[in-house]
């Protein structure tokens, strides 16, 4: 049994009963019934064409919840009325499962739920071991999501960059549970980028494939955080990066340059170099001015200034730190590792320490703490 | 099979033993403290015993229901603000007295020259559904 082959095919399963006519949670229902017969049936007597006879299958599934509804009887004269299903559609009905997901009516917790479950095909226990909430909490948010979307018309043009956000935010969850989120992100985007020529969609596989590629560097052995600097280079993953520069220069190549691009252009200069002291930091000083251009962001401002202190100098990024709110998350940090690099380590250690106790992550916190220790610890005089 | 919170004060409770900072530590004590934590709960995982485990950020708020319009927050004037709960370990033992013998190793965790932090640990039982009893 093939679990990766009905994996691939329940999102386009999915939505070819949506688009023609299926209520979203009522298809999803015949989707899973449908697959539940695959997984019994098919070791014994493998389809010809897996896609059309989940398709037919699913759909009479539907038919079959919708008959049982007595007091729908009239719509059932209608649905029978279609004509019957055949294998091999010309349109992808996947993209359009992306932007009934990503829709603007669900919170963002919600999207991402559904997009996994919808287009991803997971199951509910893997999204809720992946947020490591109980199964029935995530049951209930999957749930109340399909509702939500339930009375949205499939046709409605979706917002490419609602979509790309939601996949953004599966790929920053991470590597907590056990389904790898971060590499679900990329199936799910490398798909997308296949189904659109949307120069956005390129610009954020792109930077998620660069930043991929330095994840074995990433962590140590116990789960402590290595940072940038001082990760072993020879554990990035040449082949991404590869193809992230491959799909980043042909986005860039269309001259429509995006906030993601941008990003990746940044991410791509870090892979770029050999050791850490080959950074071409004016470079990337330059990508940063772009990305604030279109953003405005303070993190964006917050990271140009770690730049501009390689670039030009720590006190170069004091000055550019100056402007930025204190509040912002990591502010603290990058204050201390730049006062560190201006010769001055006892305000850096005090800094240190401040940033440990608001780090919003236990590996961000003992690293930081380390790093106090480190200067508190140094031979005084 | 019984579970127990092991609750963990770093401040609040009386002082540990060997009460120094973190951030005063020597790296390789911060690594080794953490490397200890790992171990522990992955030995308990390994003998069934491990439920969950899960650090907290040192600040809190408080906030109750104050009429209509947004709920008042506050971090004072309550002692309990700083009455830090700096993370917790649940655990599913046999008996009492191996609750008592985990946090005690627990408690033992390398801290400042290597030595063993010795912090208090409070160790509550849960509080469970009267088990039903079939004849």
């Amino acid at each position: 049994m093939d679990e990766a082959l009905l994996r691939n095919l329940t999102p386009a399963v999915l939505g070819v009963l949506v688009r023609r006519g299926a209520d979203f949670a009522a298809a999803e229902d015949a989707v899973q019934d449908a697959l539940v017969e695959a997984v019994r049936g098919w070791p014994d007597d493998p389809p010809r064409d897996p896609k059309g006879w989940l398709v037919t299958v699913a759909w009479r599934k539907f038919l079959d919840a919708v008959r049982a509804d007595a007091s729908r009887r009239h719509r059932e004269v209608r649905v029978e009325a279609e004509p019957p299903p055949g294998p091999g559609e010309a349109v992808d009905d996947t993209l359009q499962l992306y932007f009934l997901c990503a829709h603007p009516s669900l919170t963002p917790a919600s999207a991402v739920a559904l997009t996994l479950r919808a287009v991803g095909g997971l199951t509910t226990r893997q999204i809720a071991r992946a947020y490591l909430v109980p199964e029935a909490t995530m049951a209930q948010r999957i749930s109340r999501a399909k509702r939500t979307v339930s009375g949205v018309r499939f046709h409605e043009p979706g917002d490419v960059a609602t979509v790309l956000r939601v996949l953004y935010l599966v790929f920053n969850e991470g590597y907590s549970g056990d389904v790898d989120l971060a590499a679900e992100a990329i199936r799910l985007t490398r798909r997308l980028a296949a189904m659109t020529r949307h120069e956005e969609v390129a610009g954020l596989l792109a930077l998620m494939l660069l930043h991929h590629a330095r994840r074995p560097a990433r962590t140590g052995h116990d789960g402590r955080l290595v940072p940038l600097a001082e990760q072993d280079r020879g554990l990035w993953d040449t082949r991404l990066i590869a193809e992230g520069v491959d799909v980043l220069q042909a986005a860039l190549a269309r001259d429509r340059l995006d906030e993601f691009q941008a990003q990746a252009a940044i991410a791509a200069l870090h892979a770029d170099a050999l050791t850490a002291e080959e950074t071409d930091w004016v470079q990337i000083v330059e990508w940063y001015d772009e990305l604030v251009r279109l953003t405005g962001s303070p993190v964006a401002r917050l990271n140009r200034a770690v730049a501009v202190g390689e670039a030009d100098g720590a006190r170069a990024g004091l000055a550019a730190l100056a402007g930025l709110d204190p509040a912002l998350p990591r502010f603290t940090a990058v204050a201390a590792y730049l006062h560190e690099r201006d010769g001055d380590p006892v305000t850096a250690a005090r800094l240190y320490a401040d940033a440990a106790r608001a780090a919003a992550s236990l590996p961000e916190r003992d690293h930081l703490t380390r790093q106090a220790a480190r200067l508190n610890a140094r031979p005084h005089g | 099979m019984a579970k127990y919170l092991l609750l963990k004060h770093y401040r609040g409770a009386p002082e540990a033993v060997n009460d120094v900072p973190m951030d005063q530590w020597k790296p390789e004590e911060v690594t080794a403290h953490v490397q200890y934590m790992n171990d522990f709960a992955d030995r308990l995982v390994g003998t069934g015993e491990f439920v969950d485990g899960q650090a907290l950020s040192p600040e809190g708020t408080f906030v109750r229901y104050d009429g209509e319009g947004r709920p008042p927050v506050t971090d004072g004037p309550f002692a309990e603000t700083k009455d830090l709960i700096a993370g917790w370990m649940v655990i599913d033992v046999e008996t009492y007295e191996r609750a008592l013998e985990l946090a005690g190793e627990l408690s033992a965790a390398p801290g400042a020259g290597g030595k063993p932090i010795h912090e208090w640990l409070e160790v509550r039982p849960f509080l469970t559904a009267a088990p039903t009893v079939t004849e």
